[in-house]
């Protein structure tokens, strides 16, 4: 810890030179050294693609990431506000929590996995599995998605300004998917629904969470058909 | 006198060893429903399993301890590899990982009880944790399943130690399972799916594939907890040898092999019976795995599936396990396919409720149902009444004494002052299979074949 007690730790604005200091001191900094509420922005300089960038906050901090960060970046993020200026290895925001995560550039596969809750924005395309089991987090892509992404998402939002690899939306429970352009297929169980003004609504607010300027109108609503809910309807619960 | 000749009738009663009443039974059910057969507990089939294995105590060559005056310590460290935190308890009897959902808040909050009066721990499962367990349990093993079902970062920060979960013994391979009669309310709230639905868990990990994105994910839980929790890694039993040495390479504090011999809420038939081997086996490939990689006594191993008595313990150890994990066990202690039930002391009979499910005591195995006739394996209100937490945290704390106190009576007739001592030298085998998979020697030969 004693290698992070750079001068400024008090000032408003803190940076974090990864070149210099160790990521493992930066994040036990982040999860112990600050206070309930504290609300502070954090620069992390020569993120140099490092694995497990700010994983575990859980205060409204703002961290700021100067490069492109590996796996994990954001990891089980609460209340945070994270922003990668650059590109995001494997499971970025995975099981968040709250917050936000904003990735500027593109994101590897499974991106926002399990999120509970918060908004993911990645700006570029994500990889295959974007949203896999997500349980009530937003994910807004600005491109396109890869390969089962949705993969058995519980509840929550995804909207997708580009189109979608094959399988989107396998096995959906409560998620809704919302997608600009074309999947090359969809999933087991999923299939696509009239858009209703509630949807307009939703897509209109994610755009404008995320700082999107696209036509709601353009989007197509892909949910759940239930049909997988239940194990076998004519065995009659005879298991 | 009329004498006229008897004539009996011949009935042709030879049974066919491959069509047996069993696999008719089997046939025509599959045949009725179009639908495999689901249901709980372990694998019914009989294995080579630790009751192969024989002590041999000391006598000329090597001196016994005195049974209740010498001291035989039952300490139990886990987690030493890495973790600032690592685990102290005080048996090497841990229990295994079962969920709430699975098992009613009752249960969990017994079983809690039980391990802290004991100096052992508990574990969550599918579903997360809840603060019935987490309050009731001194330590507490917070797992991290590829469902991700209710998993929180700030239950990860209240946990003692994290669990990878891999696989389970009675369906590595599989994901879990539980059928929409046990997802009441609370259960869906904690697993955010709709209530009622047959929720069926991803079997591969949403966030990594294969052992190298392991060790990122595992470095990940480690800066979540500033390197203080040791981290487990659960492998169901099948390439033992190749699976721990991966788990080893990703990092892991702590291997945890379930052999076939381990239980399940629900999963299918042809699973539990089929698929992966037996735990006399896969203790004997992890220690071999771990000796090999010369990580004995820096990674810990914690054997489960099927061990039931204080002998298997002493048996698991001797083979070089670190600590057991039981699951059934406890249930049984608690009460599962016992006759009666107890309130305020008074037992009740259950058989009725039995009788209900197609079943008899000492048969059941309808957990997957939710109607659990004694009320440990079920979510319903009325049925989870049948176990009050302070009954069943007595019978599992006796249990577990009883467990320890059988170790230790072993473990000091082979003249060791500390349960850990006891060896492979220490064990010989019943049967030739059993020699054969745990590369102990035949009993009264030093043949293990295949050597």
């Amino acid at each position: 810890m004693e290698r992070v007690m750079a001068e400024n730790l008090t000032a408003e604005r803190v940076t974090f030179d990864l070149a210099k200091i160790a990521l493992r001191d930066v994040n036990t900094y982040l999860h112990r050294q600050l206070a309930d509420g504290d609300q502070r922005h954090f620069d992390l300089l020569n993120p140099d693609g490092a694995h497990n960038i700010a994983v575990g906050l859980d205060q409204p901090v703002t961290v700021e990431i100067h490069g492109h960060a590996g796996y994990y970046a954001a990891g089980m993020n609460k209340k945070a506000s994270v922003i990668v200026h650059g590109s995001v290895g494997t499971g970025v925001a995975e099981n968040m929590m709250s917050g936000k995560v904003h990735v500027k550039g593109f994101a590897s596969n499974g991106a926002g996995a399990t999120a509970h809750g918060g908004l993911l924005v990645i700006d570029g395309d994500a990889g295959l599995r974007c949203g896999i089991s997500l349980k009530g987090g937003d994910i807004v892509v600005g491109g396109s998605v890869g390969s089962f992404s949705a993969f058995m998402a519980q509840a929550g939002r995804m909207v997708v300004c580009g189109d979608a690899g094959d399988a989107l939306g396998d096995s959906l429970y409560e998620a809704v998917i919302y997608l600009r352009g074309e999947p090359k297929s969809l999933g087991a169980d999923a299939r696509f629904e009239p858009m209703t003004d509630a949807d307009y609504a939703t897509v209109a607010e994610l755009l404008r969470a995320a700082g999107l300027d696209h036509d709601p109108k353009a989007f197509k609503r892909i949910a759940s058909a239930r049909s997988l809910y239940h194990w076998n309807a004519d065995a009659n619960q005879e298991y | 006198m009329d004498m006229k000749p008897v004539h009996i009738k011949r009935r042709s009663t030879e049974e066919s060893a491959s069509f047996d009443r069993r696999i008719i039974d089997y046939i025509q059910n599959a045949a009725a429903h179009g639908l495999y057969e689901i249901r709980g507990l372990g694998a019914k089939r009989h294995v080579p399993h630790f009751d192969d294995l024989l002590f041999l105590a000391g006598s000329m060559s090597r001196y016994p301890l005195e049974g209740y005056r010498e001291k035989c310590t039952t300490k139990t460290l886990l987690g030493t590899r890495y973790a600032k935190k690592p685990i102290e308890l005080d048996i090497p009897i841990t229990i295994a990982g079962m969920s709430f959902g699975a098992l009613s808040a009752n249960v969990k909050e017994a079983l809690g009880r039980a391990a802290s009066e004991m100096g052992t721990s508990t574990t969550t499962g599918d579903g997360g944790m809840t603060q019935e367990e987490r309050g009731s349990s001194r330590t507490l093993v917070y797992q991290c399943l590829p469902s991700r079902y209710g998993f929180d970062p700030d239950d990860l920060r209240k946990a003692d130690a994290i669990e990878v979960v891999i696989g389970q013994g009675a369906k590595p391979g599989g994901g879990g399972m539980l059928l929409g009669q046990k997802v009441n309310p609370r259960v869906a709230r904690m697993r955010t799916l709709p209530e009622g639905v047959d929720q069926r868990s991803a079997c591969r990990h949403p966030d990594w594939t294969g052992p190298d994105d392991l060790a990122i994910k595992i470095q990940e839980l480690r800066e979540m907890t500033d390197w203080e929790k040791p981290i487990y890694v659960k492998v169901g039993a099948t390439r033992v040898f190749n699976d721990v040495k991966l788990a080893v390479h990703s990092g892991a504090d702590v291997v945890v092999v379930d052999g076939m011999q381990g239980g399940t809420a629900a999963t299918q038939t042809c699973f539990i019976e089929h698929v992966g081997i037996p735990t006399l086996a896969a203790v004997r490939q992890a220690v071999d795995a771990l000796e090999d990689l010369d990580m004995k006594g820096t990674v810990q191993l914690i054997v489960s599936g099927g061990i039931r008595t204080g002998a298997d313990v002493a048996k698991a150890l001797a083979m070089g396990a670190d600590a057991v994990a039981i699951g059934q066990g406890v249930l049984f202690a608690l009460g599962c396919n016992s006759e009666t039930w107890v309130r305020d002391g008074q037992h009740h009979s259950a058989l009725e409720a039995y009788d209900a499910l197609g079943t008899a005591p000492g048969f059941c195995h309808h957990c997957h149902t939710g109607k659990c006739p004694v009320g440990v394996t079920t979510q319903d209100a009325e049925l989870e009444q049948r176990l009050q937490p302070e009954v069943g945290a007595r019978r599992v704390r006796n249990y577990l004494k009883t467990l320890n106190m059988e170790l230790t009576t072993i473990a000091r007739a082979c003249g060791k002052q500390n349960v850990h001592h006891l060896e492979r030298e220490d064990l010989v085998a019943l049967t030739v299979e059993a020699a054969a998979m745990s590369g102990i020697p035949l009993a009264g030969t030093n043949w293990v074949p295949g050597r």
